[in-house]
């Protein structure tokens, strides 16, 4: 991670700093859009403040709804997605492989 | 049968005069085609339409299956083989899906035709379609006025006789809240009960699949043909599926609805108040005992769905950078500014502002304090609903606080949008299931329907399905058709 991906903490909102997560996030903000995203999302975390006023001692998170561990299906081959099929929506691509910027000098 | 009236008629009245030959698979499609053609323009519910494919399948499909003939909207997060499926999402702009989804491929097997999809709020996320990255729907009942989301092309398709039925996707309330604002049936059946296998996903603990149909007894229809242990998806249940439609006609003589006290709270609209109240003695003459209960938590469910939700929504649509499939930001010199510009160029600012709030929630130093919390209240919601239903057999309550608002008028401010859904999240979190139907409508010049939702308990369909179609075959709210469209 580059050293410019540090929290500013020079926000409105100390505990939110838009452009760091948008960096976190992999999308580019306009100025604009980081501006008003750091007021309307510090507006709906003051809402969620609400949820600090829960007793939450000794209860479980819920990842689901309705815990399924362990689901097991029969360990037998079954035809994918071929070359062409996995390639046909690509934005890029070339002699069968997904092309991409040089990602090594 | 004057064929003009066909796309007006119900699942299950179709299904009799498909039976009988009165009209065939094609004309029933040729019919839909003509009046989509005649009101699309005044809605704008459908994103595309390929009537080749469907005719080809019409010609072929056998009337004698459950749903033969049968032609149902899909919304455009739902993948049908070699069909667009946008998401509402300039980034899925020019995706075409590479084979069926479960529910599709159920629908097929019972003979239902998938034709058209429907308009949404971009990736589901969303509550008045407003968020489309292709256009805005209008309510049928007032143009002026949204028709819920997140699945308002196939609520508006539906409300409009410009579908038979439909298939949406719900995540917070996003088949519930949109047949509630357009006058419909929509049910989100209990998680796990319909397989999530092609559904694009947004925030995969919460969402389900779901109908909105015209009527109680086609929902029952429609989720008969989709529901089921799927091995393609490890969440499905394996419960065996009962026969919904024989469980209709039930009578409600001591049924026991429990009636939620923090879903009649200050703030809701009077006439959606009054319209429950009077669904309520109606109840009560249908034989029903009504129990006046507490969800204590309800008030916390909100802002535990946003949290959870989005923080789901942020890693599932980490998949969406420029690589496999979808749209691709030109020129880029190395990977990180393609995915950059790709997802910055491709999103809408709705998705960007949950990617970034749930890309907050789950980062470091704040998982605890937001996301974790969060779990652990939705544990105590969930708990809530099974006190509840150790005391009643369903939960009733309005389906929205307030009938269908003006285009425009939420759309710049996220947090009074968001409480569009504050009625419906629960049972998401909950993962129990629920069903809203109309129960009346407003006054004035522009009447707009109220919906009146029916929660049940995980895997208890049969019994909101029941409860549902005593309620609406008393009453004729659902007969009522958008005047601005009648022809």
């Amino acid at each position: 991670m580059k050293g410019g991906d540090q929290p500013s903490g020079t926000s409105a909102t100390p505990a939110l700093d838009v452009a760091y997560i948008a960096r976190l996030a992999r999308l580019e903000l306009t100025a604009e859009e980081t501006a008003l995203f750091q007021n309307q999302l510090a507006q709906v975390l003051a809402h969620a403040e609400k949820l600090r006023e829960v007793n939450v001692e000794g209860v479980e998170p819920a990842a689901q709804t309705f815990a399924i561990f362990d689901v097991w299906r029969e360990d037998v081959a079954r035809l994918g997605l071929t070359q062409e099929e996995a390639l046909r929506n690509a934005p890029r691509s070339v002699k069968g492989l997904f092309i991409v910027p040089k990602v090594i000098e | 049968m004057n064929k003009a009236d066909l796309p007006g008629l119900t699942i299950a009245q179709l299904q009799k005069l498909l039976r009988a030959r009165e009209v065939s698979p094609r004309e029933v499609l040729e019919a839909l085609h003509e009046r989509i053609e005649a009101v699309e323009p005044q809605i704008d519910a459908y994103l595309s339409r390929d009537l080749d494919a469907a005719m080809a399948a019409a010609e072929q499909a056998d009337v004698t299956l459950p749903l033969g003939g049968i032609p149902f909207a899909i919304k455009d997060v739902l993948s049908v083989a070699g069909q667009p499926c946008t998401c509402g999402s300039r980034i899925l702009r020019d995706y075409r899906a590479l084979f069926d989804a479960t529910a599709i491929r159920k629908l097929r097997e019972a003979g239902a035709i998938p034709f058209g999809r429907t308009n949404m709020d971009e990736f589901a996320m969303g509550s008045s379609t407003e968020n489309s990255g292709v256009k805005t729907t209008r309510n049928p009942w007032d143009r002026s006025r949204i028709p819920g989301g997140s699945s308002g092309g196939s609520a508006a398709a539906v409300a409009a006789d410009a579908a038979i039925a439909s298939l949406g996707s719900d995540t917070g309330g996003s088949v519930r809240q949109p047949a509630a604002l357009t006058g419909v049936v929509g049910l989100k059946p209990t998680y796990g009960r319909v397989s999530r296998y092609g559904l694009v996903a947004f925030a995969s603990s919460l969402d389900q699949v779901g109908p909105i149909t015209k009527t109680v007894e086609d929902a029952a229809l429609a989720l008969q043909a989709i529901a089921g242990l799927d091995p393609n998806d490890a969440t499905t249940l394996d419960a065996p599926v009962p026969d919904y439609t024989s469980a209709l006609e039930r009578d409600l003589r001591g049924v026991r609805l429990g009636l939620p006290r923090e879903y009649l709270v200050d703030g809701i609209d009077p006439e959606v108040r009054a319209a429950i109240e009077t669904a309520l003695r109606h109840f009560e003459s249908l034989g029903t005992e009504i129990v006046e209960l507490s969800l204590p938590h309800t008030t916390y469910a909100i802002d535990t769905y946003y949290l959870i939700a989005t923080a789901e929504a942020s890693a599932n649509l980490a998949r969406f950078d420029g690589v496999r499939y979808g749209y691709r930001a030109e020129h880029a010199t190395n990977l990180l500014e393609q995915y950059n510009r790709t997802r910055a160029e491709g999103f809408g600012p709705e998705v960007k502002r949950r990617i970034i709030l749930g890309t907050y929630v789950l980062s470091s130093g704040y998982y605890d304090a937001y996301y974790l919390r969060a779990q652990k209240v939705r544990t105590l919601v969930r708990q809530d609903f099974a006190r509840a239903f150790e005391k009643v057999d369903a939960l009733i309550s309005p389906t929205t606080p307030e009938p269908a608002f003006k285009i425009g008028d939420r759309s710049t401010d996220p947090s009074r949008m968001y409480l569009a859904d504050v009625f419906t999240n629960a049972a998401n979190l909950a993962g129990i299931c629920a069903i809203s139907l109309p129960c009346g409508f407003t006054g004035g010049e522009h009447p707009l329907p109220i919906g009146l939702q029916i929660m049940g308990k995980a895997l208890d369909e049969a019994r909101i399905l029941q409860v549902a179609h005593a309620y609406e075959q008393s009453t004729d709210w659902h007969r009522r058709r958008p005047a601005a469209l009648a022809s």
